[in-house]
């Protein structure tokens, strides 16, 4: 498994830019009425604003030329009505147009972030927690102003430039094209620009993304870098990363900024092919003074449009990458997925086989290493099974292959006779008990942490797990009891405290099969053996893994398996293995002697 | 963190090259008006061709000029938002990180990494953009007010007047939306702390298969996000529309309070075109001042959360003139003390010395306070009573670097870096460690052999929290960071606990040979603590029983019923 870390860049697909600006702006489709309706009050505004000129030049003609004051004064109350109008006519657009644009972002961070759930864990594995928040938070938010301006901008400046053209060319087509003679060389420029400036712009992104990863990272283990006075390490990466970040930045500016001058210039150029062809070749009388000038205007009406278009341009090209890195996470299909004439597992009895399982992390790349090579094995329900052996030997891995964590190469693992492959994760999981290593403790109080097991569970239900696993007397010490917050990753209460409250969460699920991969390593001897006489009530004859060290948690199993590098190398009743003097006799002299 | 001006002041150069760029640009466009008069007038009218290359000339020296200097100013802005949200992002980052423990185990990693990116960038964005566009709207709208005053001063009350009521409505939306903004940055740092809770806890979720109650409670906040955006844009649309209405409206009141003084013959009527040509150059910039008053809102409550960071102590401070050692010898002496969290005791009158070279081990049960007495002798919090001493020396008067740096701490809930196992093991000491160093160490660790089988070995790239390596490899990793420190302290709490026996054993008889090292063993495992010269058995926060392994049999109390449990039936069969 190729393991992204905070100093690369990661690899996004590219989706080719048009494609993502469609799909993007595919999300308006659902809004249409709302589009419409936006579009309908700026085509209002767009006739105000062009009547306020007209306005202008009949108050100036018509009456103060004339000198009609009366005929003034209501020309002004006339124009006050018009533009009360074109005021609400702008307020009703822009909200629209928000209520649309956060409407997408809600819908597009929640599909994403709906979508993240379905992944697997080869996904979460392989890259930084902090460069997947970057997308969920980060990206979507700068889609915000691209939406919104692609509907209040684009369309109205459009139809100014289409009509200032259609003026120009009817007035005199010479002069039009002497005007107009830049626009190839702008295209060009708008072109190189632009793509050089997307890719840039991209890079941007994912520095942005490798620095919130490193933040991340350094805030989560804030303990471990102060234990070790890294704080000076830690800040010269961490400048390392700004430095990159800021220089991706800078970068991405230098050709983007020349988005405008690249107008400008073209601009100028236009104003000097005008005069020149107006003045000196085609000349007086053909031309009066009166076009010259009002062509000068029209050019600076023609440029307007065009400045704000490359501006709105150069706004989706910095973004579309923020779409781009979006779009790349919906596409992922989740490794483990249903299949989709999966049926549900109906309440099991809790008898595991292993037929001939063959299992790697890195299937398929160059550093492919076997981790399980044709393993087989049954467990009858209602035994308790542990699996001892050396760290990295692949215990983890058979009990995650149980939940059906990552999906098998070669073989089949049955339940109760189903092909795990063939029934639903959801109904598979949660007949399921699983304590992984790292007991992850929620925000929020104990009580809720517990039921997160069983969403649905009653105060007894919840208590009676807490009993079980020996957590009840612990949490009625606290001030709050059952209703005592709980700090990010159970900050404030020890290792084993957390790993007791973890415990409780998994039992009130009562789960068929129970797997506890090194679930008391940090509970003390006492308390462990209390745990265990708790659970073995709660759960008498529903099958369970116990992966552990301690020789006092293994010695009740019903059977032991002893997992090398080479598979399962020992396997029988703790008396049987002693008598065998074999693998599982030396793990034990080891911990007594 | 310095003020913000501190920051500006700093790159003042940069500031004025790209002002002065500004002030030519815009001169620029205002003499190409000048220029197109003087063609039509002169040249084209008097058909005096002979100064047309040079006017023609001038014009593309304006274009070329403007779009010069126009480059040179929007990169310069650009680039200073940028290093300077730089330096304030590494300002803030190297602050956050000297606070204490205990305001990380009481702020969310999530709203902490709102702040360093997303508040910095709204700032950053103030400082470039939109810092630009502000000073251009002004710089704009106070020369064409000094143009329409030249020709009628009387007037210039108009566009005054009208600005004047912008400015004023300008400050009352920013009021407004400055508390919206603050909320939105607030939703913010939690949907970021959801996420991320999510993303870090998603083996636990898919455990429970809870995708759809994390789906829920991911759709309320973002919900809320929606809902307070929403409320940004209605007291948009409440006010935004007024600097619309008083930029189109303010030509045609020019035109028509021009016409009455014009009719009252007070102005000339060609004054009074070139009076509302320039009322018509003042639309966009009140146009723009709404979005510049919005964007700089949204940066001023960035700017107040980041504040409220900065202004955070740490806790705990440095004596200000440390004692400094010149050897540390690793004597460790705990002389009564006690420890407690919101009047909850923890520990209570914990006195032991453990000399050089020598080993205690600590058991106890869940929650007596083990783990506190690591905390205590790193120095991450301070002891309510009593006094730690370091060599005889209470660590309150040595320096951060001194306490911490004689303890090398296996902690118990192992964290690694996204980073190479290389790069994860010289952590801490990066500059100074060569390859045989980290192998010696991992070799220490029982961890070379499982590395080095690894395709890319020391430079394996491992996951965050080292997702991809068993329990067990990540605790020999950082085993292997914490011995390749050599401190005369080495702390091991719970840190074997996901070893097997073998492995377990073979790092204990490593280390024992480290004679001059300190050793203070934190287990559940008896095996791990036998050996140690002193054993002491926490209680609820007391020391219950002390003494060696033998003594304590002996004494038939807590450790002697370990003892049985673990290794009862054990006893039977030798």
């Amino acid at each position: 498994m190729a393991v992204n870390s905070f100093r690369e860049d990661e690899q996004v697909k590219s989706q080719g830019k048009w494609k993502v600006i469609v799909r993007l702006f595919s999300y308006l489709k659902n809004h249409i009425k709302g589009v419409i309706g936006v579009l309908l009050c700026m085509g209002v505004t767009v006739a105000i604003s062009l009547v306020n000129p007209l306005l202008i030049e009949s108050a100036i003609d018509d009456y103060i030329g004339v000198g009609n004051m009366d005929g003034l004064l209501k020309l002004g109350i006339f124009a006050m009505v018009l533009n009360i109008i074109y005021i609400i006519m702008v307020k009703v657009r822009m909200y629209v147009m928000s209520l649309i644009s956060n409407q997408i972002l809600l819908k597009v961070r929640q599909e994403l972030y709906e979508h993240i759930q379905k992944l697997s864990f080869a996904f979460f594995d392989s890259r930084p927690t902090g460069k997947i928040l970057a997308r969920i938070i980060g990206d979507v938010n700068s889609l915000k102003d691209v939406l919104s301006n692609a509907v209040t901008t684009l369309i109205p400046d459009f139809v100014t430039l289409v009509g200032v053209l259609v003026i120009m060319f009817l007035k005199d087509w010479r002069l039009s094209l002497a005007a107009l003679c830049t626009i190839p060389l702008m295209m060009v420029a708008l072109f190189t620009i632009q793509s050089f400036s997307h890719k840039r712009w991209h890079d941007y992104r994912k520095k942005s993304s490798n620095l919130n990863a490193f933040v991340h990272e350094d805030i989560a283990g804030i303990r471990v870098v102060q234990s070790l006075c890294a704080s000076e390490e830690t800040k010269e990466t961490f400048d390392e990363l700004t430095e990159e970040h800021k220089d991706s930045f800078i970068n991405a500016c230098r050709i983007a900024d020349m988005f405008g001058p690249a107008i400008d210039f073209c601009w100028g150029f236009s104003a000097m092919m005008l005069y020149l062809v107006g003045v000196k070749y085609i000349g007086f009388p053909e031309i009066s003074v009166g076009l010259l000038v009002a062509f000068g205007t029209y050019i600076n009406m023609f440029w307007n449009p065009i400045m704000n278009l490359s501006n709105f341009y150069n706004q989706l090209v910095t973004n579309i990458s923020a779409a781009e890195r979006i779009f790349d996470i919906l596409d992922t299909e989740p490794d483990i997925a249903d299949e989709s004439n999966a049926i549900e597992l109906p309440d099991i009895e809790g008898a595991v086989s292993f037929e001939h399982v063959s299992f790697t992390y890195d299937e398929g790349t160059e550093a492919e290493t076997k981790v399980l090579e044709d393993v087989s094995f049954s467990v009858k329900p209602g035994e308790t099974i542990a699996l001892v052996g050396p760290t990295g030997a692949g215990k983890t891995t058979i009990v995650n292959l149980i939940s059906r964590f990552y999906d098998i190469q070669k073989g089949t693992i049955l339940i109760d006779g189903y092909d795990l492959k063939e029934v639903s994760l959801h109904s598979l999981r949660k007949q399921m008990g699983v304590m992984t290593q790292d007991n992850f403790i929620f925000q929020g109080t104990i009580r809720e942490n517990i039921m997160y097991g069983k969403l649905d569970a009653t105060e007894e239900e919840m208590i009676a797990a807490a009993k079980a696993v020996n957590a009840h007397d612990f949490i009625m010490k606290m001030e709050k009891g059952y209703d005592t917050e709980l700090r990010e990753r159970g900050a404030g209460i020890s290792i084993g405290q957390r790993q007791l409250i973890a415990f409780a969460r998994t039992m009130i699920s009562m789960p068929k099969i129970l797997i506890l991969d090194e679930a008391t390593s940090s509970i003390d001897t006492h308390t462990e053996r209390m745990v265990q006489e708790g659970i073995a009530a709660l759960l008498k004859g529903r099958t369970s893994f116990v992966i552990a060290h301690r020789l006092s948690t293994i010695q009740n199993a019903d059977r032991i398996f002893v997992v090398s590098d080479n598979g399962i190398i020992e396997s029988g009743t703790p008396a049987e293995l002693m008598e065998k003097r074999g693998a599982y006799y030396r793990l034990y002299m080891a911990q007594v002697v | 963190m310095k003020k913000l001006h501190i920051y500006v002041l700093k790159h003042w150069p940069f500031y004025l090259l790209a002002l002065i760029s500004m002030f030519i640009a815009i001169g620029l466009d205002m003499l190409y008006p000048q220029i197109t008069k003087v063609i039509v007038n002169e040249v084209f009218v008097s058909g005096d061709m002979n100064r047309l290359p040079m006017l023609l000339a001038a014009i593309v020296v304006c274009g070329v000029g403007r779009a010069i200097f126009g480059y040179i100013k929007e990169f310069t802005f650009d680039r200073n938002g940028a290093t300077i949200g730089t330096e304030m992002r590494r300002d803030i980052f190297s602050h956050v990180q000297g606070l204490s423990i205990d305001y990380f185990d009481q702020t969310n990693t999530g709203e902490l990494m709102a702040r360093v990116k997303d508040d910095v960038d709204k700032i950053w964005n103030v400082l470039g953009f939109v810092g630009m566009l502000v000073i251009e709207v002004v710089v704009h709208v106070a020369s064409v007010l000094y143009c329409m005053f030249h020709l009628n001063w009387k007037l210039t009350f108009v566009p005054i007047a009208f600005m004047i009521a912008s400015a004023a409505v300008a400050i009352i939306m920013e009021k407004k939306l400055d508390k919206v903004y603050e909320d939105i940055s607030e939703e913010n740092a939690i949907l970021t702390t959801v996420a991320e809770e999510n993303l870090a806890g998603v083996r636990t979720v898919k455990a429970f298969a809870r995708e759809k109650f994390e789906i829920e409670k991911f759709l309320s906040h973002n919900k809320r996000y929606y809902e307070l955006n929403m409320q940004q844009s209605k007291t948009l649309v409440r006010y935004y529309p007024f600097f619309q209405f008083v930029g189109t409206m303010l030509p045609v009141v020019c035109t028509i309070l021009g016409g009455f003084s014009v009719l009252k013959q007070e102005m000339d009527i060609g004054s009074l075109v070139a009076y509302v040509e320039y009322s018509r150059n003042c639309t966009w910039p009140m146009q723009m001042l709404g979005w510049l008053a919005n964007d700089v809102s949204s940066a001023l409550a960035s700017k107040k959360k980041i504040d409220k960071i900065v202004k955070q102590q740490a806790n705990l401070t440095e004596s200000e003139k440390p004692v400094i050692l010149d050897e540390v010898k690793g004597e460790i002496t705990f002389e009564h003390v006690s420890f407690s969290v919101d009047e909850k005791e923890i520990l209570e009158d914990i006195s032991f010395t453990v000399p050089q070279g020598k080993t205690l081990g600590i058991m106890g049960a869940t929650g007596s306070g083990k783990s506190t007495i690591v905390n205590l002798m790193q120095r991450f919090f301070d002891p309510v009573e009593g006094e730690v001493r370091l060599d005889g020396v209470n660590i309150k008067d040595l320096s951060f670097q001194q306490v911490r740096g004689s303890n090398a701490v296996v902690m118990q809930d192992v964290f690694l870096f996204s980073d190479t196992i290389a790069e994860n093991i010289k952590m801490g000491k990066r500059q100074a460690m060569s390859l045989e160093e980290i192998q010696k160490a991992s070799a220490f660790a029982q961890a070379k052999n499982f590395i080095e089988e690894l395709e890319h070995s020391y430079e394996t790239v491992i996951g965050e929290r080292g997702v991809g390596l068993s329990g067990g490899q990540k605790q020999r990793i950082s085993i292997a960071r914490a011995i390749s420190k050599e401190c005369p302290i080495l702390v091991m709490d719970d840190s074997t606990s996901a070893l097997d026996m073998e492995t377990e054993r073979e790092i204990q008889k490593e280390l024992e040979q480290l004679k001059g090292t300190t050793k203070i063993i934190i287990a559940h495992r008896i095996s791990a603590v036998r050996h140690a010269d002193e054993i002491i058995y926490l209680e609820n926060g007391r020391i219950a029983e002390r003494g060696t392994h033998e003594e304590l049999l002996e004494k038939k109390g807590l450790y002697y019923d370990t003892y049985v449990v673990q290794y009862g039936e054990v006893s039977v069969w030798q």
